[in-house]
Parts: C-alpha cells; structure tokens; sequence
C-alpha cells in the first residue's frame, strides 16, 4: 500500500519512450536556441527575425530566424505542436483571426515588415496566398470560386479578361482539362484532389507572390497527392511555396530547403538533401528516421 | 371514488408484482448456475410480471367505463313507466338525458317527474354496485394473469423480447395520439368548410372583392344577406405579414450577422439569450403595445406631417409583429450562420477578402438555404398571429395596400365570426371554417417549402 501511493506520487515524466525534455539544456528549454544550419539566403522573398507567437499567455513558438526564397518550395516538417503551421500563418497574418494571439519579432515581405502598423492586411493576403490543410472550395460554381479573389480585389470589370483569369489559373492548377466543360457546376461537387487543385487555382487567380500550403494533401489519396505534387513543382517556378507537411517523403519529393522544428523551436534548416541524408542535430535525425513524431 | 381507490391498489400490486417478478428470476437462475444463464435481466422479468398484472386490469377498467353508460342505461328501461316508453326516439333521448343529469348532481330539467327520479335512484345504486363487481373482477385478473407469468418464468423465457416489444407499441401508440389529433383536426376543418362551400360557392369566396359576414338569423329580420368575398382579409393578412417580414427580416438577418460574424463570443452568449426572451413575450403583451403606444405614436406622426392615419393601421399592427418575429429570425438564422464551417472563411480572407466581403459573398450564400428556412417559418408565424392584429389592426375589411389604412386578417376574421352566441348552421360561422382552411393550407405550404430548404442546406454539410 505504502510502495504503490509512493509510486503515484512520483509520476513519472511524460514520455516513456523518448523523453524530449532530458534532452535538452535546462537553460536550452527556456531561451531560443541556436539554429543548426544557414536559415538566412541572398535574395529572400520573406523574412523572419525572432518571430515569436504567444497564444494568451503560451509561447508557441519562439526566436525564429528563417527566410523564404525566390522560386523555392521550403518545407516545414517537425512533430505536432511544434509550431510550424503557427508559422506559416504569421507569414500571411491569418493568425490576426485567432483571438488571443500576439506576434512578436518582425516578418517582411520584400523587405517590408508586414506587422507594422500601417501595413493594410487585405492587400498583403492577397500577394501572400494560402491552402489549407481540408480542401475548402466556397459553395459556389467553379468558375466563381476562381473568379472570387480577382473579382473582390477588382482586377477586372471585363467579363472576357475574367474568363481569361480563371482559364489561366485553372490551367496553372493542371485542372482545367476535367472542368472546362463543368464551369458552371458546384465546386463542392468535384473530388477531394480536383477541390484542392480548385483551391490552388483559386489561390494562384490573385496572383500571388508566395502561396503557403498547409498540410495540402493530408485529406488526399496517393494519386491526388502525386499530382499536387507535380503541380508544387511547377508551380514554383513563378511563386514561392512554403509547405508544411507531416510526410517526409513529400517534403523531399517536393522542396529545395527544409526547415524542422521541435516544441516552438526551429532546430535545424538547410537544404532538404543535406537534412534527409545527413542531419546535423541529433533531433532531427531522430524525427527523420523515425525514432519519435 | 371506489374507482380511485382501486387505481391505487393496481399500481401496488402492479409495483409489487415487479419486485416478486425479479426476486423469482433471480431464484430461479440460482438453480441453474447463475445470473447468466438467465434468457433476460431479472428486471425484465420484474417488468414483464408487472405489465401482465396491470395492463389487463387498465383493459377492463377502460372497456368498463365505456360501456357503463349503456349496459346500465338499458337494465333501468325495464323499469321506467310504460307510457314513457311509448314515446318517440328523441323525446326518449330527452328523458334519459334528464336521468343522467340527476345521475350527475345537475336537477335543471327533471325536477319534479317522480319516474325520472326513480330511475335515478336505481342507475346510481346500479352503479355502485357494478363497480364492486367491476372492481372485483379487475382484482382476480390481476391476480391471476400476474400467477400465470410467475409461475412462467424460468431461463428460456424470452422477457425481454416481450417487453421491448411492449414498449415499442407505447411508443408507436403515442405518436399515433399526436398524427391522429392532427389529422382529426384537419378533417373537422375540412368538413365545415365544405358545408359553408356547399352554401356560398367556392369561387364566391376565393375571388370575392366584399367581406360582410352579417347574416340576418331570422327570415323576418332586417339586415344584410352577407357577402363572403374573401380577398380584402387575404389582402390584409399578406400586407401586415409583409410589412412584419421587412422590419424583422433587416434586423434580424444583421443581428444574427453581427453576433455570430462579429461579436466577441461572451458577448454572443449573453446577447443570444436575451433576444430570444423577445420570443418568450406572450403576444396579448405585444398586443396592447401595439394598440396602447404604436398606433397612436403612429397616427400622431401621421398627423404631424398632414397624414391622415386611421387609428388602428395595418402599419402598427405590421411594426410589432416584426418586432414580435425578430429572434426567429434572427435566432435561426445565428444558427446557421454559426454552423458554417471556419474554413470557408479563412478560404475568403486569405484571399485578401475583408470581413464584411467574407460575411456577403462567402458566409451569407452558404447559410442562404437555412436562412430562408428560419424566414419562412418566421412568415407562417406572422401569418397566423392573432392577437397583435385583434387590437392594432382593426376589423373592417377595406380592400387596400395603403398601410396607413385598418385593415383585417384572416385570424381576427376567425375570432369575430365566432366569438359570441352563435348558431352553428349558418355561413357566417361557417366562414371561420373555410377561412382557418385556407390559412392552415397557407402555412402549410410556407412550412413544407421551409423544412425542405432546411433540408436541402444540412445535405450540403454532411
């Protein structure tokens, strides 16, 4: 009786088959820490200088330093929570949405910082697009979903120049060959990989700089998956993409830079071969190979 | 009073034939190696000896109280005086309707008449003595019917099997009791409706430009024949439940937008519920408001800028039974916005769309379907709204789209025609029929027409 109360008394740490928290540095825990890897490029499209997100009073992540490129697929990869979506949606401020959240640091685009007071939103989300994790097509017709973000930014009040636009886009988004005959039908009707591809359309109508993709194929099959894929690649020719995924094996398909993070940290980055064949932090490899996460 | 004191002691026995029921199955399974060999639970048991004890008992008692009337009626006709038996049926009927009136304690019309009080006398003794023997009979029953499933009651019995299918039956028999009253309600309507029809011509009525429902009662009265065209209360109606629909449909679509697009979710979960106590305001309240303070506020505006406002108008009348419709309106339609999902509005703003574009071309068209849902279900309401329109609209049927004028509608119309001494042959209260036909087939429309949309939305998400 006594040895058993003792014992619950005493619960034991949160993991048992792979204790994060005796990994690391008492002092490591609490300040930022040192990225593995050059985070910083040349000629960036976005920066992040110690970015930190609080949600209330929880740091969710902390001392980012990270740029996006010209032209690069930057993956985030890094197990549940540990802030890598949280960034993704500083980078085009949907985090403005979430009640209780406060961004510190400072993020720009072309080298203006995007949380500066006189920076309007509106404008900002439209050059910084972004996929979500479900496909989330409006209920409305294909062609209106597309139309929908040049349509309220008034990029054009000519019906041909629209057509125009949303050909482009969808054809840019490799649908436009299952849909050119269904224009008019419900967007909601198409499958899951053709609403995701609508969803990229959409996003791609505005004509973005950087497009943020989170999580894009997680509701997918492997054949939708394959073709987002193929389409992340050409894609990057004229934007830049910042993906987060929980598949290894898509963010070395697909990117050129990776960036892992582990519990509100960025703990390594550097060119997606050099992190998939030869990690330098021991976290990473550990995530890599599938030890945790 | 005999019958009260028996109820008590089926409902003891009944309770105690559950206990023995479960304590016999648990006795029994003893014998056998336990609770699990046992077919049922023991309360199943308990149960299935408890219904077999007293439903057959409620079976008499409800058959008894049906046919006491007659089988006791015909044992004192034997016993009444031969000159009354020679009379016709329907004063035959009148004498024993004096009987049972004494039977009952009410001595209106059969004071004095020796005969009747006689057999007065012997129906009431007849009766106490029928409900001994009734209530004895009930008591073997019981008895009996419960020792039968007692001494049943071993592993195989199937009692569960049995009394699910009971419950079952109680279930169904009661959404029988909700269908049928419906049902029965309909065909009574339909069925006065059709002799006022058979009196005043269907399309007298529905194209009809004259409502005056005064029929002279006597053939030598003054007075005029009537006139049952029903359009200028149609009229009335449709105008009060329009200008209801455009205050409540404006305030309370935005409400239901701000409070779920806009306001911070603690204030949503106070302001929700205080709208909706709006509802909760018995429309006699609204009524007199609507007659006491907005109407004459109405007629003094009018007044102020060289209008001439009738005191009653279908403008106040209209104003609170918006304001009345406002929370379903505004609640439902909350409803819905709420439910539509998050992603659809980070897929708008992250394409640079602002709030209220998100709110106008995204969140809005997806909830549209149960939007219109709640509205309708809103109009019907308005629709067959009484009270508001008894004291702020008026009676007169003037034909008019002018709000500023009395006007009346078919529920004020229905009130009229049937409050007070009537007599109920003649079109004029029959017209009450016809016209609660027409609004129950208008509201009925207005409610199929909703509850598909409704539909139609939930398919969408699910």
């Amino acid at each position: 009786m006594e040895l058993t109360s003792h014992l619950a008394s005493q619960s034991f740490p949160t993991l048992p088959t792979y204790d994060f928290a005796a990994s690391l540095d008492k002092t490591e825990t609490q300040a930022a820490r040192q990225t593995v890897g050059n985070p910083f490029l040349e000629n960036p499209r976005m920066t992040c200088r110690d970015v930190a997100v609080f949600y209330g009073e929880k740091e969710a992540i902390r001392g980012i330093n990270i740029d996006v490129g010209c032209n690069e697929v930057l993956a985030m990869i890094g197990p549940s929570g540990c802030g890598k979506s949280t960034l993704l949606r500083c980078l085009n401020r949907m985090n403005d949405t979430v009640p209780g959240c406060r961004v510190e640091g400072e993020i720009c685009l072309d080298g203006e910082n995007i949380y500066d007071p006189s920076v309007d939103v509106v404008p900002l989300r439209a050059r910084v697009g972004m996929v979500f994790q479900k496909p989330n097509p409006f209920p409305k017709s294909i062609f209106d979903n597309v139309a929908y973000g040049p349509k309220i930014h008034g990029f054009t009040t000519d019906k041909a120049e629209l057509d125009n636009i949303v050909e482009t886009s969808l054809i840019k988004a490799g649908l436009w060959e299952e849909v050119k005959d269904r224009l008019q039908e419900p967007g909601t009707g198409l499958s899951g990989g053709q609403q995701q591809r609508l969803c990229i359309a959409r996003a791609i109508a505005v004509s973005p700089e950087v497009i943020l993709m989170d999580e894009p194929c997680s509701a997918l099959d492997p054949i939708a998956t394959a073709k987002i894929e193929e389409l992340i690649a050409e894609l990057r020719e004229q934007f830049s993409i910042v993906i987060v995924t929980h598949a290894m094996q898509q963010a070395s398909r697909v990117s050129q830079r990776t960036a892992y993070f582990h519990l509100g940290d960025l703990i390594e980055v550097g060119p997606t071969e050099r992190i998939f064949t030869n990690p330098r932090h021991r976290l990473t490899e550990d995530y890599i190979t599938g030890r945790f996460g | 009073m005999i019958y009260s004191f028996l109820l008590l002691i089926i409902l003891l026995l009944g309770a105690s034939a559950y206990f023995l029921g479960t304590a016999r199955a648990v006795a029994v399974s003893q014998q056998t190696g336990g609770m699990r060999s046992l077919h049922s639970l023991p309360s199943h048991y308990g149960a299935l000896t408890a219904l077999g004890c007293v439903l057959p008992a409620l079976i008499i008692y409800a058959l008894w109280q049906i046919a006491e009337p007659m089988i006791l009626t015909s044992m004192i006709k034997g016993n009444l005086p031969a000159e009354m038996l020679k009379l016709s049926a329907n004063e035959f009927g009148l004498v024993l309707n004096d009987i049972r009136n004494m039977v009952a304690g009410n001595t209106l019309s059969g004071t004095g008449n020796p005969a009747v009080m006689a057999a007065a006398e012997q129906y009431i003794s007849l009766q106490t003595s029928a409900g001994r023997i009734v209530s004895m009979v009930i008591l073997v029953t019981m008895c009996v019917s419960a020792a039968t499933i007692y001494s049943r009651i071993d592993i195989h019995l199937r009692a569960r099997n049995i009394v699910e299918g009971l419950i079952k039956i109680a279930i169904i028999a009661c959404s029988a009791v909700a269908i049928f009253t419906t049902i029965g309600i309909v065909l009574s309507v339909l069925f006065e409706a059709i002799r006022f029809f058979k009196i005043i011509p269907l399309q007298d009525f529905i194209l009809g430009l004259t409502w005056s429902p005064q029929t002279a009662i006597r053939a030598d009265q003054v007075g005029s024949s009537g006139a049952f065209g029903a359009v200028p209360i149609f009229v009335g109606t449709t105008l009060i439940a329009l200008i209801a629909m455009a205050v409540a449909i404006p305030i309370g679509l935005l409400s239901a937008i701000y409070l779920s697009e806009y306001a911070h979710p603690k204030f949503r979960a106070t302001a929700k519920p205080l709208m909706e106590i709006l509802a909760g305001i018995p429309t006699v309240v609204y009524g007199f408001f609507a007659a006491l303070t907005v109407a004459p506020f109405i007629r003094d505006l009018g007044m102020s800028v060289h209008l001439d406002v009738s005191s009653e108008s279908a403008l106040a009348a209209g104003l609170v039974m918006g304001i009345m419709i406002i929370p379903f309106v505004s609640s439902l339609s909350e409803d819905v916005l709420h439910a539509v999902p998050q992603s659809l509005r980070d897929g708008s703003l992250a394409l640079g769309a602002t709030q209220f574009e998100t709110v106008k071309n995204v969140v809005v068209p997806a909830a549209l379907p149960g939007i219109v849902g709640g509205i309708l279900l809103a109009v019907s309401r308005a629709i067959g709204e009484t009270m508001i329109v008894v004291m702020a609209a008026g009676l007169s049927a003037n034909l008019t789209f002018n709000p500023l004028e009395t006007v009346t509608t078919v529920t004020v119309q229905i009130v009229t025609l049937l409050v007070g001494d009537q007599e109920f042959d003649s079109p004029k209260t029959l017209a009450a029929f016809a016209l609660g036909l027409v609004l129950f087939f208008f509201t009925l429309c207005l409610n199929i027409i909703a509850i598909r949309v409704v539909q139609k939305y939930r398919e969408q998400y699910e």
